[in-house]
């Protein structure tokens, strides 16, 4: 099992998501960087779907009991196993007593811990993501225990395989119009494909806000549903960009979708950071 | 024996690489939310188990697991439409118990002063009402119920409250519904329900559906206190009917 000995800012165990209760108001939940953790478990050779840490800004301190393999994607955060710098990319060894933890943030906002097999936590409505009020703790705490299956067999991806991942540190990210595009004036859709936007500190798994406003409105619509990725424009103008743990349903129009790929972009930004769109 | 369904003219939007959504008419109204969940019903039926489908008021999101060629599910959704079936939705009528008194009743004097009517009267009107669960959201298991009677209708407050109870019963603008957790809220807090609407380790968490119809009643504290610890056991059901048109 990991021991929990420091948490970290935000750890918390991720799947692919909690896929099948949406039409119960169940956030789909899942890593928010969707391209690092499958990375992770590709490289691996875990399903996709295998469960991993998502470890926001400052990294826990953990101690592994059991001998198995890890990798390390996403943000860049200055890791070492037993005071040995770690790699990024690329699976190693670890032997029981060893003890994996972070340095300051370098680059990006999310970093992945895949680990064999990936981590055995409980299943709750068929996803181990955490997320409250369905799982008791939205993340990792001090002293928590996170069970795996030990293994001890040799890594498999011995090839050094260059990894093409720059893109999540991009600043422009592509978005599809949302239902509600048609509705934005002229001026709202010219600024969003020129300006840049600022990640305000109301950043978290829900949703990203955003500091620069579009034109205040009263543009409302009947309640409909709603996904991560989707930008919600509130009457003040003010742009939510909804993420893995957002709510299935909104009331604001729904002006831009982001692209599976632009979420994972932007899961790497945190505030103070600027982005820009190009609406395709 | 059924009479013939009224076709509406509905629009199909892609939404980003794997979703989908319908639209009926901009409205809130009982037989476009039937015709969204009849036609729910009928695209169900064609997909995998692993796409979702969620319906809200006059709209119907289909996601899917992976990429999809949204024209060609449009073309296939378009044809499908006609051919919905004709025959009443299997809905159910819940009754959810209510404890309406002064300590959960965050804001009911309030209102009460600014109708004009006492506490009882509030009460009574809400008792009397049938909603419809017109969608399922904004929290896990949370109703928006329509249908309130417009002598109850309130705006939300200026400021939302940090911590609503779980259970609280509120009205916001038109809509009555009930907190299924602890939450921030901004709706007018009238009552709390012991029921517990959202229960995770339960196979089907959310049993109320959206369709089905809702009624409160009215109950005293010592039945509130009883029938909360009935569903912390998990022991309690909440009473139903089936509802018919």
């Amino acid at each position: 099992m990991i021991k929990v000995a420091k948490p970290g800012f935000y750890t918390s165990v991720q799947d692919t998501g909690r896929t099948g209760y949406r039409d119960m108001g169940v956030p789909v939940s899942g890593a928010m960087d969707t391209f690092s953790a499958v990375l992770a478990n590709r490289l691996l050779n875990n399903d996709d779907n295998a469960a991993v840490l998502e470890i926001t800004m400052t990294g826990p301190s953990l101690e592994f009991t059991a001998a198995t393999h890890i990798v390390l994607t996403g943000a860049k955060m200055n890791p070492v196993v037993n005071d040995v710098d770690m790699p990024y990319n690329r699976v190693i060894k670890i032997a029981p007593g060893d003890a994996l933890s972070f340095g300051k943030l370098q680059k990006g906002f999310r970093a992945y811990l895949g680990l064999k097999g990936g981590l055995k936590t409980e299943l709750v409505l068929k996803s181990r993501s955490l997320y409250t009020p369905v799982t008791p703790s939205a993340r990792i705490l001090e002293g928590n225990t996170l069970p795996y299956e030990p293994f001890t067999g040799d890594i498999e991806n011995l090839i050094e395989i260059k990894i093409d991942n720059e893109f999540l540190f991009d600043t422009r990210i592509e978005v599809y119009p949302g239902p509600e595009y048609g509705l934005l004036p002229k001026a709202d859709i010219a600024r969003l494909n020129t300006t840049g936007f600022t990640i305000s500190a109301q950043n978290n798994r829900m949703a990203y806000q955003l500091e620069e406003r579009l034109s205040p409105n009263d543009l409302s619509i009947i309640t409909s549903a709603t996904l991560p990725g989707t930008v919600q424009l509130t009457p003040s103008g003010k742009m939510i960009v909804l993420m893995k743990d957002c709510q299935t349903t909104g009331g604001y129009p729904r002006i831009l979708q982001l692209t599976e790929r632009s979420i994972s972009v932007l899961a790497q930004k945190k505030a103070g950071d600027t982005i820009g769109f190009h609406v395709i | 024996m059924c009479l013939p369904l009224k076709d509406y003219n509905l629009t199909y939007k892609p939404v980003g690489e794997k979703a989908m959504l319908i639209e009926w008419p901009e409205e809130i109204d009982d037989a476009i939310l039937e015709d969204v969940i009849r036609f729910r019903n009928s695209i169900r039926k064609t997909l995998d188990e692993d796409c979702e489908l969620v319906p809200a008021y006059h709209s119907l999101l289909i996601i899917f697991p992976k990429k999809t060629d949204t024209e060609q599910v449009t073309r296939k959704f378009r044809s499908l439409y006609p051919e919905r079936k004709n025959k009443p939705l299997k809905r159910k009528l819940w009754k959810i118990p209510v404890c309406y008194d002064e300590e959960f009743a965050l804001d009911l004097t309030l209102i009460a002063k600014e109708k004009g009517m006492t506490e009882a009267e509030i009460v009574k009107l809400h008792t009397e009402g049938t909603y419809t669960v017109y969608a399922i959201g904004f929290l896990p298991g949370f109703m928006y119920l329509g249908g309130l009677d417009e002598k109850l209708f309130a705006p939300r407050k200026d400021e939302p409250r940090p911590k609503i109870a779980r259970g609280a019963v509120g009205i916001g603008g038109k809509q009555t519904g009930v907190y299924p957790q602890e939450s921030p809220g901004g709706w007018n807090i009238i009552g709390n329900s012991p029921v517990r609407l959202f229960n995770a380790a339960r196979e089907k968490p959310c049993k109320i559906k959206i369709g089905d119809k809702v009624q409160f009643y009215s109950i005293k504290k010592a039945e509130y206190e009883l029938i909360s610890i009935e569903a912390a056991a998990g022991v309690y059901k909440i009473k139903k009917e089936k509802w018919y048109d």
